[in-house]
């Protein structure tokens, strides 16, 4: 039927009705799916599309903060967000790695990222206007990603839920962090205050939308749930953030931009309004407000460093000829 | 001069050359440096913190690390030049870090043994991270130098460009006799044996003579301090006496 390569493995896998379905029963075990193990192309496919676009949205999520590191406006923070945005490329080249155990190369990934075929996070396509927004990101997008993220730790293919693991903790810090630095602007002056409302009224719908579309509309999320990728659904994790962060925005004394925000006495959740979503699709099809500086920005990056690329091989080539002929 | 004022030299050595690293976050040649060049500007940085606090207690005026960062403009900043060279490319950028770590590395050795203890606690920490810097720099230099034809061009345009800011970094103040920081006359030797040891593993030639270029520690800087200042201190001088 439909045959798959693996990195490592010299047999192909016939995707057989038995193979499939001892496949689901370690998948059903709770067993985890490590690189060398036969698996479904589809599930490799499915992973290797997650794994880059989580790693992508790590990379082109440097930017909209590092926007802020050199007019941080303490030493303090300074620093803080330094490391922070250090964090995020650590995640990627994490995620990367975890991404080739799949048998496509970092190389690969960044040309997709860079040609626009591959996807990352829409949210980063928002421009950070001011100081603030660094605290907004934390403690939203920060703190929408460790929703979608914790699951992640208990993902069916080994290499990826040991690497959420990590990254997991490093976003919990990274998310306390916002937190705190939205604290100190609504505890400060009236114009401290002002940026920080600001900053949650234009952050706040792009979060929300950070969980996708409405499960009814959700294009890969029931494989994704059989093959325990995924381990909640879009709408689920959506209302836990929300019910998690309203009393945090309520402790601020910051008011969130939603005026059909409901608690649900029934079950005890905060409830949103209706969702733009002509918005998300416009953002998630390349028409963000910075989606094409994003992408030029990494472009840039990535060709003004080629000299240098370049010259490490060169060195490297140079050494090991040195050496053979040494010995 | 005073040790207060010494240490800010040193403090502002340590601020605009974290600053300037700070400024490639997330536009690195590659990944692995988009994590590394952050490193470095940490450890620089956080050294820098630590000058300032001690520089303002001695002081004896109230002034903070944030004052003295932020509220100072480009006249009174006491960097050398070396330092506040922009980035311009990653042999310009990895030739700056190691002159200054080269310097660096024999001079908080020495500072271990200063009489003053903020000053001997900030050198046993920042010993080890130069140690690094110079390595990983280093490493650049000789894979650069060494690499391809275009890569040897510009780090031998890197070296033309800012060997002559290297003479200000051993020009004395006035408090190294006193015991709280080592002479920096003093490290030229070893500074020199480093540099050349690693300028032979790049295939790059030594210059004996390029006219010195003088300025920062009296506050003559070059016309990028006041753009990075500018952009550096945008945010804290509209908003004075606010908390962050």
């Amino acid at each position: 039927m439909y045959s798959q390569g693996l990195i490592g493995a010299d047999s192909r896998t016939e995707e057989t009705p038995e193979f499939l379905e001892a496949f689901q029963k370690r998948i059903d075990a709770e067993e985890k799916i490590e690189p060398n193990d036969p698996m479904p192309e589809g599930y490799r496919k499915t992973l290797v599309r997650q794994i880059g676009q989580h790693a992508h949205s790590e990379i082109v999520g440097m930017l909209p903060e590092g926007n802020w590191i050199t007019r941080a406006p303490s030493l303090r923070r300074k620093a803080a967000l330094l490391a922070k945005v250090q964090d995020e490329g650590g995640h990627g080249l994490y995620l990367y790695c975890a991404a080739e155990t799949l048998g496509v190369t970092r190389k690969q990934m960044t040309e997709e990222l860079l040609s626009g075929k591959a996807k990352y996070s829409s949210i980063f396509n928002y421009p950070t206007l001011t100081w603030a927004d660094i605290g907004a990101i934390g403690w939203l997008v920060d703190g929408a990603a460790i929703m979608n993220q914790i699951p992640l730790c208990r993902c069916s293919y080994g290499p990826y839920a040991r690497a959420m693991i990590r990254v997991c903790k490093e976003e919990s810090f990274h998310q306390r962090q916002g937190y705190e630095l939205m604290m100190s602007l609504a505890q400060g002056t009236e114009e401290q205050k002002a940026m920080a409302q600001d900053a949650l009224n234009r952050w706040w719908w792009p979060s929300v939308m950070m969980f996708g579309p409405h499960d009814s509309e959700s294009q890969h999320s029931d494989q994704s749930m059989a093959w325990k990728i995924k381990r909640f659904s879009n709408d689920e994790l959506r209302q836990k953030f929300i019910t998690a962060t309203v009393p945090q925005a309520q402790y601020l004394g910051l008011s969130i931009p939603d005026p059909d925000l409901t608690f649900n006495e029934e079950t005890q959740m905060w409830e949103h309004g209706p969702i733009d979503w002509n918005e998300f699709w416009r953002v998630v099809k390349g028409q963000g407000p910075v989606s094409r500086d994003r992408v030029k920005a990494r472009k840039t990056a990535w060709n003004d460093g080629a000299w240098v690329r370049e010259a490490a091989l060169a060195h490297a080539e140079k050494r090991k000829t040195r050496k053979m002929a040494a010995e | 001069m005073a040790l207060p004022d010494a240490l800010l030299e040193l403090a502002d050595d340590h601020l605009v050359l974290g600053h300037r690293l700070s400024e490639w976050c997330g536009h690195a040649p590659m990944l692995e440096e988009d994590l590394a060049m952050p490193n470095m500007a940490l450890d620089l940085i956080g050294t820098a913190r630590s000058l300032y606090t001690r520089a303002g207690e001695l002081e004896g005026k109230g002034r903070t690390e944030d004052d003295l960062a932020y509220f100072r403009g480009e006249r009174d900043y006491r960097n050398i030049l070396l330092v506040e060279r922009p980035n311009n490319d990653f042999a310009q950028t990895m030739l700056r870090q190691l002159y200054f770590a080269a310097f660096m590395e024999p001079y908080w050795q020495a500072a271990l043994d200063s009489t003053d203890d903020v000053v001997r606690g900030v050198a046993g920490k920042a010993v080890k991270e130069v140690a690094y810097h110079i390595r990983h720099a280093g490493e650049w230099v000789i894979r650069l130098g060494d690499g391809t034809e275009e890569s040897a061009e510009r780090m031998q345009e890197a070296v033309l460009d800012l060997h002559p800011y290297t003479g200000e970094l051993f020009d004395e103040g006035s408090v190294e006799g006193e015991g709280a920081l080592p002479s920096r006359a003093a490290m030229h030797g070893a500074w020199e044996a480093t540099m050349k040891d690693i300028f032979a593993q790049a295939l790059l030639d030594w210059p004996e003579e390029l006219g010195q270029m003088r300025g920062g520690r009296t506050g003559q800087h070059g016309e990028q301090l006041g753009h990075m200042l500018a952009e550096m201190q945008s945010l804290a001088r509209a908003h004075p006496g606010a908390v962050w």
